[in-house]
């Protein structure tokens, strides 16, 4: 019971939820078939990446600040790289009128 | 021995909570039918690791995790859900029935190889430690003197994003 609840204090609490994160979003990236869905299941892996920064931040790091700082820094780059991506599914699907990656296939050899 | 009823058996308590509710979060994120629950199961990811980084000591980044993840990312993915999904969206069939199982096959042999790095390897506390406790003030401190190139960098990033996002979305309107 005391070991359940201390599960907050340990370094590997923290790593094993972020290696699940970022195994969950490998599986959508995967197994998704709609553009949106992929970038959803991206979301996850970099907030998977966060979590491990954060972790390694509180428990090992000599100077707390940067840890926090670079997970900010991450923030700031997938709200960047969430509106480009949301704007070329939308001008794809002007284009091809679907979201589907199976119909997007005028490269396809 | 920690209580149930004490104040640390209770924010353990809550502490598997989030733990719940991130995993949970996700599993719903990649796995729901429709965009727009998995959109929701995304935020209710996000808002469970905000209340992980509460408990790794930084209410700032939780804060903004918030902010910015649920209330702006978030967000926007259902605004371009509502443009695009048609109603009646054709579920096209699967070209091969394997994909579900070989992508969960792969994800389970990353997670294991991840887990037993974090399980085998031996973390080293550091040596020394810098005189301070990441509050606030030290955050905002560093990210004035020893970042202020990667803070301008970043809001550089930052505007081309938006003019290039604006300038993508506007191309073949009028078509």
């Amino acid at each position: 019971m005391m070991d359940i609840l201390g599960l907050g204090n340990s370094l590997h609490t923290y790593l094993v939820i972020a290696a699940l994160l970022f195994g969950i979003g490998i599986y959508g990236l995967v197994q998704r078939q709609t553009f949106i869905g992929m970038l959803i299941s991206a979301e996850l892996i970099l907030s998977g990446a966060s979590l491990n920064f954060m972790a390694f931040n509180h428990f090992l790091a000599p100077d707390p600040t940067v840890g926090q700082l670079f997970t900010l820094f991450i923030m700031a780059i997938a709200a960047a790289e969430a509106a480009i991506a949301l704007s070329i599914i939308i001008a794809v699907y002007r284009n091809y009128k679907s979201i589907d990656t199976e119909d997007v296939t005028d490269l396809q050899g | 021995m920690i209580s149930l009823f004490s104040a640390e058996g209770l924010a353990g308590l809550l502490f598997l909570g989030f733990i719940g509710l991130t995993l949970a979060g996700a599993i719903i994120a990649t796995s729901a039918c429709s965009l727009i629950r998995s959109v929701a199961g995304l935020a209710l990811c996000f808002l469970g690791v905000a209340g992980l980084y509460y408990y790794l000591n930084s209410p700032f980044v939780a804060l903004m995790q918030i902010l910015i993840y649920v209330g702006a990312v978030c967000v926007t993915i259902i605004f371009a859900v509502m443009l695009a999904e048609s109603s009646e969206l054709k579920r096209v069939t699967r070209r091969n029935v394997l994909v579900g199982p070989l992508a969960f096959l792969a994800s389970g042999l990353l997670v294991w190889g991840l887990v037993g790095l974090a399980w085998k390897t031996q973390w080293h506390p550091a040596i020394f430690y810098v005189d301070n406790w990441g509050t606030v003030e030290n955050l905002g401190q560093s990210l004035l003197t020893i970042y202020s190139m990667s803070f301008e960098l970043i809001s550089v990033v930052l505007l081309v994003a938006v003019v290039g996002s604006l300038v993508l979305a506007r191309q073949g309107r009028d078509k």
